[in-house]
């Protein structure tokens, strides 16, 4: 049964040798492509003792993607263990890691689901589509539980900022994200764009989406019930990132074949967004007993996954596909291509016979294409047929749930020590005042710190209008009641340059400015979403990189009470070129960057807080204990070129203390701006709060201050260190509030008034507030436009 | 008595939920209309909305003019049925040839999102009678195809028969005598680049403001309607 005017005969039998499961079975010898595929031999020595006999070539196909790094985190699964089992008691938590998408209680009747996922390798290759399409991954991840998408953000890392290979990278990426996010009528409300040269090469793509849905509205990925159909809907399935497959195709084909197609899937938004509008009519009306999204590796994993999921929680289960029912783009595909076929905008759903009409009468409102290729079974496998011809026939688990597990070894870098020990002491540091002007210019302009209304033009973040705070505020904040104004924070923080000096506290050191920042808008952070990437696990270096860092995260995630809901892992991001940074056998892959997703929930959106300086004559409070910490600062990397020495310490119960306050200053109405204070250290933070409000700033650095850095304003200024937030407070509620700092034992400081048209730091320097956001404007039209 | 307006979803449009958000923040009763329906369930008022229709593949607003309600809603237009086109839906207006001239692709090549100070040109439209003549207002633009053109003969026409209702007070995209809005001669019918409906609450509008400047659009209307 389909929506749509059969296709043309589809003549896939012409020269094609269907490899059946009989011809398996009496051909042991046949040699098979597996190491073509990335099929280790110990691993296709496994597939042949789980099936009794050599894969099909089908079936070789499916285990090649499901047991794939990307699809099977063989390598990182024994690590991202401690995000389960460090998970802190929460009573939150709907949904965990390993579905879809973690889904979280917001309160009310409401849950929201958020993850982030990379498309790091796509983007380089290809940057519009590979940036677009994953955009419309992650979103399908989101609809999949349930949900209504309703916001995407984009961290973003590329090579140099002057480097020729950045301007064929960035732009397209940026008009990717842009052109797919936007035609889907999701805004895009945060993330961020840095730059350093060791992601030259090896861009960092990620992208997070964020949904809500009613609590009782949860699906899930499970294909339940016996004689239920399996539903294929959407877009058609073609030859667009079918990868490795075309090793199995070759073997049979010579010629007569439309060409080779390009490994990185090709996106329609339109049809996504349609696809998200019947998917969301179709969950209304409760028609489906499972849901899940056609990504990475495809039609084999949506079926296994399907299948075993609901083995698993049924005890009983199985699935039969007819394959050559698919519905296709390119009719030449053989079985092996359609199962690993990577084409976008694809949806399976399970639903019983009683729904199966009314299921298909919402596609057809909103002319979306559907067939039923399947049914559920209670077999126990997963088979399927290719006219008639039975290609597949194995255990789903032993595709979805049974991958290999690997215990990577792994060890400290032996250079690790040599650059903990090149500390940024000494390092020049500017020490007039004059030189203090010039640095603050330099590092507003530097392409880091510098404005970037340039990308975030190109992306919506107004559509749906419930966008509260976006792009140039500490947070993205929605709000998801228009009548209790309930509403939702998000912040993405990643440094790699801190987690090249210390994975461990790397890690952390991203969590705890995603959760300042979160909490610096007046939300209380909730749940945490990562994405972890990394250069070769094959690499011990790097293996040890990846192990502190998601061992500093989960311990962290511990102590703030904010579970990791879900994520992704991205690795093997390093390239053979030879430029190296700090040496040894880790110089090609990237600085190690996980970056963390905070979810914070807010009560009354009207309540959030804003980091601009809007009100003249507020006080501006400095929160925090400063210190004089340089390494893997941006001072150190723009001025110096220099990564070395420990990044800042990271104290977990401070961050608690201080999100406390902000949440608490936010709440009673005491707060009128405040600002995490993170790259660039104080002075930017105060730079970019007072350009935003278009209203300056008097400082004067207090001895409270100076004393913790060795009286060197330099420091006050600069210094890195975390936990820390400036905020401004009307002077009315300046007791208020430095009483309750004082009451709760977090340090704060007076350092100045919101005041005139310049940022003048008393005894040092005057910058009026047009030089400065010359400086910070100019740097990107200046590159890109 | 209210007045229902009528917002248009064609699949691909994006901005129809704010359309109808801003309907109901004025006070008027907003009803979704659906693309393939020709029918426009006794609405006083239509309104285009901002996204993609169709995709926008082949040209913004190509496709959308040759759906069923569009039938219903030229036909309803030369009547004098009040009809809106937001961004999108000023494409749809301008292939429908309710209105003059066409959108292309903005001089920088860029999509651009950002809020725009325009001013507004003529009150003698029922969409704009709330507003004053040469009232500066903010209102965001999100469009990649948002330059306005047509040929000087037109342009002049447009001009001598005070049917331009707002222009760009700083030029974003090249769009021909800084034009942002038009209207056809009757008054009825008009088209704006710039987007109403996502300036029309504190909590969401532009930023530092004023946030709801686009109010006056539907006051306008509802107004009328009432009246009438």
């Amino acid at each position: 049964m389909t929506t749509q005017p059969a296709q043309p005969a589809q003549q896939a039998q012409r020269q094609y040798a269907v490899d059946t499961v009989e011809n398996a079975a009496v051909t042991p010898e046949t040699e098979q492509p597996y190491a073509a595929l990335g099929v280790k031999p110990d691993e296709y020595d496994r597939i042949r003792e789980i099936l009794g006999r050599r894969p099909t070539s089908s079936e070789l196909a499916m285990y090649s993607v499901m047991w794939s790094e990307h699809c099977s985190y063989k390598s990182s699964k024994v690590h991202l263990k401690q995000f389960g089992d460090k998970a802190p008691e929460v009573d939150f938590l709907l949904v965990g890691p390993g579905e879809n998408a973690g889904v979280v209680d917001v309160g009310g009747d409401l849950a929201v689901t958020f993850k982030i996922e990379s498309h790091n390798h796509p983007s380089y290759v290809e940057p519009y589509q590979g940036a677009a399409t994953g955009v419309g991954g992650i979103v399908r991840d989101i609809l999949t539980m349930g949900a209504r998408p309703i916001a995407v953000m984009d961290p973003l890392r590329f090579g140099a900022a002057d480097a020729p290979d950045t301007h064929r990278v960035l732009p397209g990426v940026v008009r990717g994200i842009g052109g797919y996010g936007n035609s889907l009528g999701l805004p895009n409300i945060g993330g961020e764009v840095v730059f350093d040269p060791c992601y030259a090469g090896n861009p960092l793509v990620n992208a997070l989406a964020v949904g809500v849905m009613k609590k009782s509205e949860i699906k899930l990925a499970q294909a339940h019930g016996p004689g239920n159909k399996v539903v294929l809907f959407g877009a058609r399935t073609g030859g667009d990132g079918i990868g490795g497959a075309s090793v199995l195709a070759s073997a049979t084909f010579d010629d007569g074949r439309p060409s080779k197609r390009p490994s990185v899937q090709v996106g329609d938004p339109f049809m996504e967004k349609v696809l998200i509008e019947c998917c969301l009519e179709i969950f209304a009306e409760d028609l489906v007993v499972g849901i899940q999204d056609l990504g990475a590796a495809g039609l084999s994993c949506a079926t296994t996954e399907l299948a075993a999921a609901g083995m698993v929680s049924a005890g009983v289960g199985g699935m039969d596909v007819q394959l050559d029912l698919a519905p296709l783009r390119d009719a030449t595909l053989v079985p092996e291509e359609i199962l690993m076929s990577e084409s976008q905008e694809r949806m399976m759903a399970v639903v019983t016979p009683a729904n199966v009409e009314r299921f298909f009468e919402l596609c057809e409102k909103w002319d979306v294409t559907a067939t039923v290729i399947g049914t559920v079974t209670d077999t126990g496998r997963l088979r399927m047929t290719w006219h008639g011809e039975t290609i597949v026939d194995v255990d789903p688990r032993t595709l979805a749930h049974q991958g290999p597990v690997y215990h990577r070894p792994y060890h400290r870098p032996v250079w690790q020590d040599d650059l903990q020990a090149d500390t940024p002491d000494s390092l020049s540091r500017p020490k007039t005042g004059e030189e203090l002007r010039e640095t603050v210019l330099r590092l507003l302009a530097s392409p880091n710190l510098a404005d970037k209304s340039w990308v975030l033009e190109q992306y919506d973040h107004r559509v749906r209008g419930n966008t509260v705070l976006a792009h140039g505020e500490d947070s993205g904040m929605l709000r998801l009641d228009e009548e209790s104004n309930l509403g939702i924070a998000l912040a993405t923080d990643g440094n790699g340059r801190y987690t090249k000096l210390d994975p461990y506290t790397g890690a952390q050191l991203a969590l705890a400015e995603a959760y300042r920042n979160v909490a610096a808008t007046g939300a209380r952070p909730l749940a945490v979403t990562d994405c972890l990437n990394f250069g070769s696990p094959e690499d011990p270096e790097v293996m040890w990189q990846f192990a502190e860092a998601t061992r500093g995260l989960a311990d962290a995630c511990q102590v703030l009470g904010t579970p990791v809901t879900g994520g992704n892992v991205s690795f093997y991001n390093q390239t053979q070129r030879s430029a190296s940074s700090a040496g040894g056998a880790v110089s090609q892959a990237i600085h190690p960057t996980p970056i963390v997703g905070v979810l914070g929930v807010i009560d009354d959106v009207t309540r959030r807080t804003r980091l601009a300086f809007e009100q003249e004559g507020d006080i501006l409070l400095l929160l925090g204990d400063t210190r004089d910490e340089f390494g893997g600062s941006e001072w150190a990397h723009v001025v110096h070129g220099h990564l070395g020495g420990l990044p800042p310490k990271v104290d977990l119960e401070r961050e608690r203390l201080l999100a406390e306050v902000l949440i608490a200053g936010s709440r009673d109405g005491m707060l009128s701006a405040a600002h995490d204070l993170s790259d660039g250290g104080l002075i930017q933070a105060v730079v970019e709060s007072a350009l935003r409000g278009g209203h300056g700033a008097r400082i004067v650095l207090p001895e409270t201050v100076l004393d913790q850095v060795n009286g060197d304003p330099f420091a006050a200024l600069f210094a890195e260190s975390a936990g820390r937030a400036v905020v401004a407070v009307p002077r009315s509620e300046e007791l208020r509030f430095t009483d309750m700092c004082r009451f709760r034992g977090l340090p704060v400081a007076r350092i100045g008034v919101v005041d005139g048209d310049a940022v003048e730091v008393q005894g040092q320097f005057s910058l009026p507030l047009d030089e400065l956001r010359r400086a910070h404007t100019h740097t990107f039209p200046a590159l890109f436009g | 008595m209210s007045a229902r307006i009528g917002v248009v979803t064609f699949p691909g449009s994006q901005d129809d939920q704010d359309a109808l958000r801003a309907v109901a923040r004025v006070g008027a009763e907003p009803v979704a209309l659906w693309h393939r329906d020709a029918d426009l369930h006794q609405v006083d008022a239509v309104i285009l909305p901002g996204g993609f229709s169709y995709g926008d593949y082949l040209r913004a607003g190509a496709i959308a003019r040759f759906s069923p309600v569009m039938e219903a809603v030229i036909a309803g237009a030369r009547e004098g049925l009040p009809v809106l086109g937001i961004c999108n839906g000023f494409q749809v207006l301008c292939e429908s040839h309710l209105l003059p001239g066409a959108l292309i692709r903005n001089g920088g090549l860029l999509f651009i999102n950002r809020d725009e100070r325009l001013r507004v040109e003529s009150t003698a439209t029922a969409w704009t009678t709330d507003y004053a003549v040469g009232q500066e207002i903010v209102i965001p633009i999100k469009n990649g195809e948002g330059r306005f053109t047509a040929d000087e003969h037109t342009l002049d026409e447009l001009e001598a028969e005070g049917r331009v209702i707002a222009r760009y007070l700083n030029n974003p995209n090249g769009s021909a005598r800084d034009i942002a809005g038009i209207a056809n001669a009757a008054g009825n019918v008009v088209g704006l680049m710039p987007h109403p409906e996502h300036a029309v609450e504190e909590l969401t509008g532009p930023y530092p403001g004023p946030a709801t400047d686009g109010l006056p659009f539907f006051t306008s209307i509802l107004k009328q309607l009432v009246a009438a």
